[in-house]
């Protein structure tokens, strides 16, 4: 549903990632198939789904994955501008400025916080104005206090942009701020809440 | 602690770490091995070559019989051992009769190289490993047509009777001597007897032959040396022909430059994989600090790790470099007339020696940069070792590189050269590549997005890829180099015998005849005929000093010193001729009377330039100063002098005049006309021996071109591990953009673009190193014209270009097989 906000939680080793892999057409099943704004992501060849990526989704890595060769606002034009679209820079630069990071477009990631890192990916994220946001434990490489920091404005950006949020997690309480709540045990669903 | 370094090695390895290092290490030891390998068999053979000049490993000469004690002394330590005798005598055929320089043999004769022999005129020759049998002779071409013989014919020397045998095409040892200006009869020693020519006060030369393994002969050599007695001589390889000896030095120059290279080469390799591993162990240091290691402790275990990598890699890379060196041989081995020699020990010692050398001058500094890293990296990703400069870092390495030089070269002056030529390549290269991306930044933003992304990612990190750009260059710099050298250098050197060389010397040509001698030799094609006056003289005196062979200790000098020197006056430098110390004459000098000398005997008889030399001619004397000093081309087969003088000073000595000129190919007989014509002339015919030298010439540039074939590979290898040094980054950032949705076509493209940027500038650089440093190899160092190439210009940035996009290719389709997922994960 747009908009919802789904927790998949579970312990370390439990399949989580890989779901969340699948679920973006960045791995491939050994079977099975998954349905992505109606299509069938496994139909299409590698080129296919990075369209479809390119269209529909948003990720938030738990290492940040910002390109070290490219400054901030430059990390956050990079998919407007792979998509061709136009205005990158305007835009990248409006939503950095959300993120509270307006006044430091031109710094590269390693003259950057963690938490700045993680901030900067959120507005690489959204910029798209994606149906989908993928969250790969957003908080995993900072601390509490930055950790706090990050999830909040995440569900804020979320409410925004009404993009359903799947979001990959171990800890109970960022997953209790979701509606719904998957819990993985072993490669299945345990339970659903 | 050495113990625990091995296994922090083979964990290492089995985890992958090591790849780069260790592969660029083998690389390069394997390639300095190679190298070292085959030329060390080359050079082998080079000597092996220039051996054949002699016949012999050692050749003895005498104008009497050689004593038992030599022959003796020759089958007593295990060596082969032949005996010639040299005289000149007529020999008859019907009414025909000429003057033969006799050679005879004995069975074995000659050591080294072989005879070839034709079964008659004009017809294909072939090795031979025999001499005349019994009751026969073989005459060269000359003698043939001169007596109007065939095979079978009789001919009569002295009171013997033979048949002719075969027709002698080659002799290896056939060098300039007078006893050579004459037709060759060659037969076999048991015969000369019959001949009744070897009589006492005959003037014969006696010369004794020995040949073994390389120890052996330089015992027997000293030994022999400290008995020889008046008129006995010993010629070794030192005072074989110059021309041969200038020959072998060049080529030794070439092989250890093609050394050099591959020194060069695998610095750079060896520098770019200890990067990637000090870039992936700053963690797990870190770790070890936190776990409770002391800096001392680490370093000492690093530093062990190494040294078992060094070894471990040079044991594999001397292999390597064995078994490519074997296939090479077994490969080319057509290229090589006659077998290689086997491989001796040294580049094992070699190879690994450079494989320490270089690995502790490239990889200490980094890893003394490793000790700085302090624990809180464990928690704190960005926190890193102090930076420090490059080239504080890497002095140690270019120490090392420069050490190496010297010792592959075992000449500063060339080493120099080869390093100040990389250094100044490196700076300047880092320098313009830095600029020229800059520059692209500036005004090269327009376009696709993945071209755009391309260029934006070399400039975003302009550091880094100055870096690489100038890792390419250096790769290219030698690939082009070694092109050149071999297209421009090697064709320099071979232009120094062009096939219309002349190849008949004529001597003791008359003043009156010189006009007459020139229409004749018009009317049978040869062309402007110049002759030089020749006035013999024996150096007495310098600076008023009486000089003779008691002043001399070197066999040769005591000899010259002796004789009469051919002098010859003119008052401009001949084409061939380079000064080296001094001015050629001026009008002062004209008026006053001076003196030109070759470089070499100036050397030999410490003459200076201002040393006042007198001569004795014909019983009157004259003197002059040295003004210059200059070198000869002794390839260039025209007369050439060691004494010139100006005009005023020798035109009323009596002279007779010498020239050369290149008999009109298929005119076999315009020697016997010219000698019928004018009998008083001694026509020298070289084209035998310019044959032999055209032929020693290819073999030695065989040899080089095939070692060249090898460090041009070495090249290409470090410019493929210096594009893998990156590979990481861009495969992991291929995987962020496919994320982000970018297609294959777009990652690939941008790929594509920053690529080819960088291969283009980098090939630009290439083309500006290779042609400073071929320039510099070739005026001074080869002492060559250099000749320029406009070609490289064009080559360099395609090859740079073809390279490094063949590259990518090959390392965004391994990017781009992969699910996106495993290269996020492997950096995370």
């Amino acid at each position: 549903m747009p908009g919802e906000a789904v927790a998949i939680v579970g312990a370390s080793g439990s399949g989580k990632s890989t779901l969340l892999g699948l679920l973006a057409g960045l791995d491939t099943p050994s079977s099975g198939q998954v349905q992505l704004d109606g299509a069938d992501l496994f139909g299409l060849d590698e080129d296919g789904r990075a369209a479809l990526r390119a269209r529909l989704l948003g990720f938030v890595f738990q290492s940040f994955q910002l390109l070290p060769a490219l400054s901030a606002v430059e990390n956050v034009m990079l998919p407007l501008e792979l998509a061709g679209e136009a205005g990158a820079a305007d835009r990248a630069a409006k939503m950095l400025s959300r993120v509270g990071l307006g006044e430091r477009l031109r710094h590269y990631p390693k003259t950057l916080s963690g938490g700045e890192q993680q901030r900067v990916a959120l507005a690489r994220a959204f910029v798209t104005q994606p149906k989908l946001l993928l969250a790969d434990e957003p908080t995993g490489n900072l601390d509490a206090a930055t950790g706090a920091g990050v999830i909040e404005l995440m569900f804020e950006m979320n409410a925004e942009a009404h993009t359903t949020l799947v979001l990959v997690t171990h800890d109970e309480a960022i997953a209790g701020r979701c509606r719904r709540k998957i819990r993985l045990v072993a490669g299945r669903i345990d339970g659903e809440g | 602690m050495l113990r625990l370094a091995l296994r922090m090695l083979l964990r290492d390895a089995r985890a992958g770490e090591l790849r780069v290092l260790a592969l660029g290490l083998v690389l390069a030891v394997g390639g300095i091995a190679s190298v070292a390998f085959f030329a060390d068999r080359v050079r082998q053979a080079l000597t092996r070559e220039a051996h054949q000049v002699l016949g012999a490993d050692v050749l003895m000469t005498a104008d009497h019989a050689w004593t038992p004690e030599f022959r003796d002394e020759i089958a007593r330590r295990g060596l082969s051992r032949a005996e010639s005798m040299n005289f000149v005598s007529m020999a008859r055929a019907g009414n025909e009769t000429l003057l033969a320089a006799v050679k005879a043999v004995s069975p074995g004769y000659p050591l080294r190289g072989k005879l070839r022999i034709a079964p008659g005129l004009n017809v294909p020759d072939s090795d031979t490993d025999a001499v005349p049998p019994r009751g026969m002779v073989w005459l060269d071409e000359r003698m043939m047509a001169a007596l109007k013989v065939g095979r079978g014919d009789a001919i009569e020397v002295g009171r013997a009777r033979f048949r002719v045998g075969a027709v002698l095409t080659l002799e290896p040892d056939r060098g300039v001597s007078f006893m050579n200006f004459a037709p060759r009869l060659m037969v076999r020693l048991e015969d000369l007897p019959a001949t009744g020519l070897v009589q006492p006060g005959s003037r014969i030369n006696y010369q004794l032959l020995a040949a073994g393994e390389r120890e052996g002969i330089r015992q027997f050599e000293q030994w022999a040396r400290a008995r020889l007695g008046r008129g006995e001589r010993i010629d070794s390889l030192e005072n074989a022909r110059p021309e041969v000896r200038a020959g072998l030095d060049r080529a030794q120059s070439f092989l250890g430059l093609t050394a050099m290279l591959a020194v060069v080469l695998s610095a750079v390799a060896i520098a770019l994989g200890t990067r990637r591993y000090t870039q992936r162990h700053l963690d797990g240091y870190a770790v070890m600090r936190c776990m409770g290691a002391s800096q001392s402790q680490l370093f000492a275990l690093f530093t062990w790790e190494f040294l078992w990598l060094a070894l471990a890699a040079s044991l594999a890379g001397c292999v390597l470099g064995f078994g490519v060196q074997t296939l090479v041989a077994w490969w080319l081995a057509a290229l090589i007339p006659g077998t290689l020699p086997p491989p001796g020990l040294s580049p094992v010692l070699q190879g690994a020696a450079t494989g320490f050398v270089l690995l502790l001058g490239f990889a200490l500094p980094p890893l003394l940069q490793l000790k700085e890293v302090p624990a809180l990296r464990v928690i704190r990703r960005d926190v890193g070792p102090p930076r420090q400069g490059a080239l504080a870092v890497y002095i140690m390495g270019l120490a090392a590189v420069f050490g190496l030089l010297l010792w592959h070269a075992g000449e500063l002056k060339l080493a120099s050269y080869v390093f100040g030529g990389f250094a100044a390549a490196f700076g300047l290269s880092a320098a313009i590549a830095y600029g020229a991306l800059r520059l692209i930044g500036r005004f090269g933003r327009t376009g696709s997005v993945s071209w755009r992304y391309g260029l934006a990612n070399l400039l975003r990190r302009p550091h880094a890829n100055a870096v690489q750009i100038v890792a390419i260059a250096v790769g290219l710099t030698a690939i082009l180099l070694l092109t050149m050298i071999r297209g421009d250098l090697l064709d320099a050197w071979r232009e120094r015998v062009p096939p219309d060389a002349p190849d008949r010397f004529l001597v003791n040509i008359q003043p009156e005849q010189r006009q007459a001698l020139s229409e004749f030799l018009e009317r049978n094609g040869v062309e402007r005929l110049q002759a030089f006056p020749m006035v013999r003289a024996r150096l007495v005196a310098i600076n008023g000093k009486p000089v003779g062979a008691e002043d001399y200790s070197e066999e040769r000098a005591k000899r010259q010193i002796e004789r009469e020197f051919n002098v010859t006056y003119l008052s401009a430098l001949p084409a061939d001729n380079k000064l080296t110390e001094g001015a050629w004459f001026g009008a002062g000098d004209l008026a006053r009377g001076a003196v030109s000398i070759e470089h070499w005997i100036a050397e030999r008889f410490g003459i200076r330039i201002g040393d006042t030399l007198e001569f004795l001619s014909a019983g009157r004397s004259f003197s002059a100063p040295v003004t210059s000093v200059r070198t000869l081309d002794w390839g260039s087969m025209r007369p050439n002098f060691f004494f010139i003088t100006t005009p005023a000073l020798l035109e009323s000595f009596p002279a007779s005049y010498i020239s050369s000129f290149h008999a009109p190919a298929g005119d076999a007989l315009l020697t016997l006309r010219l000698s019928q014509a004018f009998p008083n002339l001694t026509v020298i015919d070289v084209s035998v021996i310019l044959r032999q030298l055209q032929f020693v010439m290819d073999q030695l540039i065989g040899a080089v071109q095939l070692v060249f074939l090898f460090a041009l590979g070495a090249g290409v290898l470090v410019l493929y591990a210096a594009l893998l040094a990156t590979q990481d980054e861009r495969t992991h950032e291929a995987a962020v953009m496919r994320a982000l949705g970018a297609s294959r076509a777009q990652v690939l493209a941008a790929q594509r673009a920053e690529f080819a940027v960088l291969g283009a500038i980098a090939g630009l650089l290439g083309s500006f190193g290779a042609t400073a440093i071929g320039w510099t190899l070739a005026t001074r160092v080869f002492q060559l014209d250099f000749i320029w190439d406009g070609w490289v210009w064009l080559a360099g940035p395609a090859l740079g270009v073809a390279c490094v996009v063949l590259n990518a290719w090959a390392g965004a389709r391994a990017a781009l097989g992969r699910p996106p997922i495993a290269a996020l994960r492997e950096a995370s």
